[in-house]
């Protein structure tokens, strides 16, 4: 540790004078600002609480109801649901700029438009292969994720060093999306035409004696490439909801079917799965949520270039780079078209479970 | 948006080993039938760890040998220094002359991070409480209201609550506090519904009693809900920790360049595979730092989260 040390303080010594005393007055009283900020969002909750604690009589319980419960709904009112309807309405509109009839001076004015910005992003052939990744993403994703993660589960299950297993596949989850993608796209990815290769993958395959990748080029194959980067990250959490299940399954109805001679292939088939049925659904449809909208990877790494572009990241740069806003809200309620049925499938679901109770 | 409504009280314990006596048993009869499923497992595992090592690895390169060759010549010369790591959070991350260090945007990180995991847990507790014992009309309604919400796209609400938030309305977009509350609405779903499955759980009998006892509902709130669900309160501020420590999405719409966290330049210079590119890999491992600290110490916490069941809006 000590060679190492050296190199680190050297620099740390020549080089905070990069780092200068604004510098550090900045970050004072950024950190001064949450602090005060966290401390006033406390003191004046407790006040509003223990000051509805202060009314007396039948209506103190009501008080106290609306001073629990406002807030969550009013940030989701103002923050979620009026922005979602907004979107909706702008994305049947354009905003063009248009000299006033009075005045005659350019002001921006929305229009009604009706499905046009819907007609554009299905017929642009760069939207258009946005909506078709993403629905390949939604795909692949959920399904490789939870194989791999079933399966992983089912190997280990019970093992020798379970606990450890488990961390190392689970702890992508804990690696930013940015993360993950400097890791596949810089380390795992890398490319070069010339001269050694240096990626990982790609210098194994040297070694093998196979040609090198060029795996954010070659079209359309790195979209698929793309999608091993979710995959590496969802895995985790796939494998530890099912490994959990599979912990539910007694385990006299796997010794009984071994005294009946049913093989552990047999067994996985006809009594893990059936059993743990309803968590491969709510591990399938999480994931499928997460994988429409992860923008971060595409955006890191290829930027939507060579036909990688999905939804998500095309709605950011419509929205907020080139300003065209109704395009970003029509991809956006095109991604909510996607979730429908899943949400509509969730709320049954939900509704189900709060009758058994 | 656990179907099965798994209980998310203090009894799951994810990696609850069984007794002695059947783990080896069963470790026996394992080790006996599936000798290939024991390879494939190590296979999955290496190929799920490989890649972070080689990370760690690849900013140990010293920038003159980043292009020419990979980490494992250069660990064979003895090449590999950590003064990349140095470089970026002190000096500059990019080009020295115009690109300011990292450190700034870790303390971004951290200033964003902290108020926008408290905020949605308190609130979210206040919530989870009141749909949980408070019988209102409605409250079945709205709270399955938000359960949908937690699926619903956040790319639905960006526009509109940026134009909210910017300097015609609000005025907090690309500051702070813009960061903390569009964090916060977003949190608002997951916060309620994973709250709400642990509130709900609570025995009857202790908040009846408070009840008789005359208790109000803000000292029933301070007396038993809190104290008693900080388990709860833990998984959801570990995940809503992660979230927010690993966001892009909402940094970069509702921040600016004061308040943009390690994310953003990170995926900024990832992006742009110039002659800085060596600086990524090491940039990347700063900013994995804590949130794997946080993971390992704490994935107890997590995973009872997880398995309390939710997405993530």
């Amino acid at each position: 540790m000590t060679s190492t040390e050296v190199p680190l303080s050297v620099n740390r010594g020549l080089q905070m004078a990069g780092l200068d005393a604004q510098f550090w007055s900045t970050q004072g009283s950024n950190l001064l600002l949450a602090a005060i900020a966290i401390l006033a969002f406390l003191v004046v909750v407790s006040l509003i609480m223990f000051g509805a604690d202060l009314v007396r009589g039948a209506i103190r319980d009501k008080v106290q109801l609306v001073v629990l419960i406002s807030p969550v709904l009013l940030l989701l009112a103002i923050g979620l649901i009026w922005p979602a309807i907004d979107t909706i309405w702008l994305s049947f509109n354009d905003v063009v700029e248009q000299p006033d009839p009075v005045t005659g001076i350019y002001t921006t004015v929305t229009q009604f438009v009706g499905l046009d910005n819907y007609v554009f992003a299905f017929s642009d052939p760069t939207t258009l292969r946005s909506v078709i990744n993403t629905f390949v993403w939604m795909v692949l994703v959920p399904a490789l994720s939870t194989g791999i993660g079933l399966a992983y589960a089912v190997f280990i299950d019970r093992a020798k060093g379970e606990k450890i297993l488990k961390s190392l596949v689970f702890m992508p989850m804990a690696i930013s999306f940015v993360g993950a993608s400097v890791i596949w796209g810089a380390i795992m990815y890398d490319y070069n035409q010339v001269g050694n290769q240096t990626g990982t993958i790609n210098a194994v395959l040297d070694l093998l004696g196979f040609n090198p990748v060029n795996f954010l080029v070659d079209s359309p194959w790195n979209t698929f490439y793309l999608i091993v980067i979710l995959v590496w990250i969802q895995t985790g959490f796939a494998m530890v909801i099912i490994s959990a299940a599979i912990k539910g399954v007694p385990v006299e109805m796997n010794e009984a079917a071994s005294l009946d001679g049913a093989n552990p292939w047999q067994r996985f088939w006809s009594i893990t799965v059936p059993s743990i049925r309803p968590t491969l659904v709510v591990v399938l449809t999480t994931i499928t949520i997460a994988s429409l909208k992860v923008y971060d990877i595409v955006r890191t790494l290829t930027q939507g270039r060579n036909g990688t572009d999905i939804v998500a990241n095309k709605m950011y740069v419509f929205g907020f780079v080139e300003g065209r806003e109704p395009l970003g809200a029509a991809l956006a309620v095109i991604l909510f078209l996607f979730v429908i049925p899943i949400v509509i499938y969730n709320v049954r679901s939900l509704n189900k479970v709060k009758e058994t109770r | 948006m656990s179907i099965t409504m798994p209980p998310a009280g203090p009894a799951v314990t994810p990696d609850a080993e069984p007794t002695r006596k059947k783990t080896r048993a069963a470790q026996a009869k394992e080790n006996l039938t599936s000798p290939w499923a024991t390879a494939a497992a190590i296979i999955i595992a290496l190929l799920w760890t490989i890649p972070t090592v080689a990370l760690f690895m690849t900013a140990l390169v010293p920038g003159s040998r980043y292009r020419t060759d990979a980490w494992w010549t250069v660990l064979l010369d003895g090449d590999l220094t950590f003064s990349n790591f140095g470089y970026v959070l002190f000096r500059s991350f990019g080009d020295n002359s115009t690109a300011p260090p990292l450190l700034g945007n870790v303390m971004n990180s951290i200033v964003v991070t902290v108020p926008a995991v408290v905020f949605p847990v308190v609130l979210g507790l206040m919530a989870a409480y009141a749909f949980a014992w408070i019988p209102f009309k409605g409250s079945n309604f709205l709270f399955v209201m938000i359960f949908a919400l937690q699926v619903v796209p956040l790319q639905l609400a960006l526009i509109p609550l940026l134009r909210i938030l910017g300097p015609e309305n609000v005025g907090v977009a690309g500051q702070f506090p813009g960061v903390w509350i569009a964090h916060t609405i977003f949190a608002m779903p997951l916060a309620v519904f994973l709250l709400h499955n642990f509130v709900a759980q609570i025995p009857s009998d202790i908040l009846e009693a408070a009840r008789v006892d005359g208790a109000s509902h803000t000292q029933t709130f301070f007396r038993i809900i809190i104290p008693l669900s900080l388990p709860a309160v833990a998984s959801l501020a570990i995940f809503q920790f992660l979230w927010v420590w690993n966001d892009l999405l909402v940094s970069a719409v509702f921040g600016g360049n004061k308040t943009y966290p390690l994310t953003y330049p990170i995926s900024n210079l990832a992006g742009a595979y110039g002659e800085f590119a060596y600086l990524v890999p090491s940039a990347a491992f700063i900013s994995m730092i804590i949130p794997l600290i946080v993971f390992f110490a704490l994935q107890r916490y997590f995973v009872r989260g997880l398995l309390a069941g939710s997405t993530k809006g």
